[in-house]
């Protein structure tokens, strides 16, 4: 549908699952093919993939993640496109891989590295910057709030791609969430080594999310919404949690069901 | 050497620290309002300028060239203050600070001594350092006023008592200024801080300051500040000592141009700090007889040579990072243990002084990236806490903790398909005794930091590529 009216021919996109979406949450990756397959494009998905090293790099083991992003770089080398349904492993290589490759002083790295970098792209980012679409078909009848995780905003820059999409999904009840800008307090190896504070940052933004009357809080990294449904599965709240992914890839046909 | 910041060389870890500040909600009221009321206006008057992008990248371009020939801008900005009749010291420490500050009081007579807020001297520990010879501090930033009263520490570069709210400041001025009908309006407060206070100016001929910035081309110290306290200190004593760290120096005056408009902007939200001097030397018939300007180093110099590291240098100490910043929200400027809490201070802290404690500051983040994106010098301080996390793990792996092995293991695994394609069955079936109803309640060491306060959903029983094998054989 979407690509006769576009006119855009299918393209071959390698999936970057990320590793702790492979493990955790399976859904979002099959929701990522159903949509992307859906939209007529061929979905591919190197099982030689593991992880970007990003808890390794931003806990201090930099020597750790090195092997990481050389392993990164040899399983996409020849992709034409890599999608990832997380912000913050887009950032990881966007914002440390050159930095990484530098400082090997290989320029064969250095330079596979830069030719990857422009053909790396977030869910939200391909489906609106690379492949022009806001309405993806879905259909989602529920009252959601959307949470932008620190990544997608500071390091990303998507400002509003999440929502232009979410804004064209049938049914939805789409509700703005105060201090949208505010961590949740995840930040990976944080939540576990400040873990007091970071209970008392998710305390606000379970509050926030409250406020809402939401019933489903959705990102475009399901690290962070681990951390929110955490908390609001902690506390009986029964609202739950769902990456983006799967939203745009509900269908009438399926929510009917 | 003697390097010190503040009291951090005994102050207990971030997470220590943090704990019972937590569970102060008073504290934790006063600092989401104080943050968020200079946070909003921050935003409005930093919106307003349609160049503010330019100006952050000229500050960065302005600090970065400064710091690249720092040695040549010192001895510059000390001829030309030396021509103008001040006095120029070099510290290479805390201690040595001190003594020179000591001796120059000792020198006067002087018996007591007025001071303008300064962080240098709060990192230098100068105050104990006076009363431990006998001479009597007296803090005139009402903010300093408040701590000094108060015997407490500041919690914040800018704001030093944000963590105190009105009705705390009144019982203080109450008790320590003898006023037992003390009001708590802000007029109340803030005469019976002005009658304390001008006393004590028209009275005491020294006073102490820091500095805002050292112009190398003029020889001046640029002074900002909002209520009058540091002209008063600049103009009535006969003897002015400024401390200021070798990071504050400046090319030329024409540059203030560029850091008056983001540091005022950026510290309080005013479009203009009430108070902007700059103090040149020596003036036949006005202001100070003596004027002396001691350049602290006390570890600068140490993170110039770090080339990662180095922008930490470029800070104008404007605080707009410990104010968007959601861990600073949460504790408040103590639980840093240094004079510089927040986001700055868990970048320079641990740089300034290599100890124990301040080893824990480098992890006070969620690397939310929340103080980069208004730092108005543009210091990529998530960039430097990974940096010096690094620096942390490099240094403890020889202690073979816990957390480096589970680490090194995870990196093991996650180097080939097949050890993590193993290592996601064991996680399915290893998980069953900590399962109940799909969600996890409760996990075992380090990780119970996690379910202290969450729940963990339960591993799926098929991952992603298990999937992916099943339903996309032809692909392979």
């Amino acid at each position: 549908m979407a690509l006769r009216r576009l006119r855009m021919q299918p393209l071959r996109i390698s999936l970057f699952i990320t590793c702790y979406n492979d493990l955790l949450f399976p859904e979002t990756g099959r929701s990522v093919v159903r949509l992307l397959e859906r939209l007529g494009h061929r979905v591919e998905f190197p099982l030689e993939q593991t992880c970007c090293g990003q808890m390794h790099y931003n806990s201090g083991y930099q020597t750790e993640a090195m092997p990481l992003m050389r392993r990164f770089v040899d399983v996409f080398r020849g992709a034409d496109v890599v999608c990832s349904p997380s912000s913050s492993c887009v950032a990881m290589i966007r914002d440390h891989y050159p930095k990484m490759a530098a400082s090997t002083g290989e320029p064969r790295l250095i330079e596979a590295v830069e030719a990857l970098l422009p053909r790396v792209f977030e869910l939200t980012e391909l489906l609106v910057k690379k492949l022009g679409l806001e309405d993806v078909g879905a259909c989602y009848p529920h009252r959601v709030t959307y949470h932008a995780s620190c990544h997608s905003l500071r390091s990303l820059h998507l400002d509003d791609l999440p929502l232009r999409l979410l804004r064209k999904v049938r049914g939805i009840d789409l509700v703005e969430l105060s201090n949208v800008d505010r961590c949740c307090g995840f930040g990976g190896t944080f939540a576990v080594k400040n873990g007091d504070v970071s209970a008392a940052m998710l305390a606000e933004k379970m509050l926030d999310v409250e406020k809402t009357g939401a019933e489903v809080c959705t990102a475009v990294d399901n690290s962070c919404l681990m951390h929110i449904h955490g908390g609001l599965h902690r506390r009986r709240t029964g609202i739950r949690t769902v990456h983006l992914a799967e939203i745009l890839a509900s269908t009438e046909a399926e929510t009917a069901q | 050497m003697t390097i010190r910041v503040g009291e951090s060389a005994t102050a207990p870890s971030f997470q220590k620290a943090a704990l019972p500040l937590l569970g102060d909600s008073q504290l934790r009221k006063n600092l989401r309002h104080a943050t968020e009321v200079i946070q909003r206006r921050r935003a409005v008057v930093a919106g307003e300028l349609p160049d503010w992008q330019a100006l952050r990248d000229a500050a960065a371009a302005v600090k970065q060239k400064t710091l690249r020939h720092l040695d040549r801008y010192l001895v510059q900005f000390e001829a030309a203050c030396t021509v103008a009749g001040g006095q120029v010291h070099w510290a290479r420490d805390a201690e040595e600070a001190n003594r020179i500050v000591l001796e120059l009081v000792r020198q006067q007579n002087a018996g007591e001594v007025l001071k303008i807020k300064t962080m240098t001297a709060d990192e230098t520990g100068l105050n104990q350092a006076l009363e431990q010879a006998g001479i009597r501090p007296y803090e005139t930033d009402l903010a300093e006023l408040i701590v000094q009263l108060g015997n407490d520490r500041p919690s914040h570069i800018v704001v030093p008592a944000l963590h105190r709210n009105r009705s705390q400041v009144r019982e203080i001025f109450r008790e320590r200024m003898q006023l037992p009908d003390l009001g708590d309006s802000p007029q109340d407060l803030t005469d019976a801080a002005r009658q304390y206070l001008r006393e004590k100016f028209l009275r005491v001929k020294t006073a102490i300051g820091g500095a805002n910035f050292l112009i190398a081309e003029t020889g001046g110290v640029c002074i900002v500040e909002s209520e009058g306290n540091g002209r008063m200190c600049l103009t009535l004593p006969e003897t002015l000592i400024l401390m200021a760290g070798v990071d504050k120096v400046i090319p030329r005056f024409q540059d203030l141009e560029v850091f008056l408009q983001l540091l005022s902007r950026s510290a309080t939200g005013e479009r203009m700090n009430p108070y902007n001097s700059i103090w040149t030397g020596v003036y036949a018939g006005d202001g100070p007889r003596n004027f002396h300007v001691v350049l602290v180093d006390n570890g600068r110099t140490g993170i110039l040579a770090d080339e990662e590291a180095r922008q930490t240098l470029e800070c104008i100490r404007c605080g707009a990072c410990l104010n968007a910043c959601p861990v600073y929200r949460q504790t408040g400027g103590h639980a840093y243990g240094s004079t510089y809490g927040g986001p700055i201070g868990a970048i320079l802290t641990p740089q300034l002084q290599n100890m124990e404690h301040a080893q824990s500051l480098p992890y006070a983040s969620s690397l939310c990236g929340a103080c980069y994106e208004v730092c108005p010098v543009k210091i990529n301080i998530p960039e430097v806490l990974i940096h010096l996390r690094g620096r942390v793990v490099r240094e403890q792996q020889s202690a073979m903790k816990p957390e480096a092995l589970g680490m090194k293991a995870i990196a093991a695994v996650f180097r080939s398909r097949r050890r993590l394609e193993a290592a996601h069955r064991l996680a399915q079936a290893g998980q069953a005794p900590l399962v109940r109803k799909g969600w996890i309640h409760w996990l075992p060491g380090e990780l119970g930091a996690w379910t202290a306060a969450r729940d963990l959903r339960a591993i799926p029983k098929q991952s992603f590529r298990e999937w992916w094998k099943e339903t996309h054989r032809d692909a392979e």
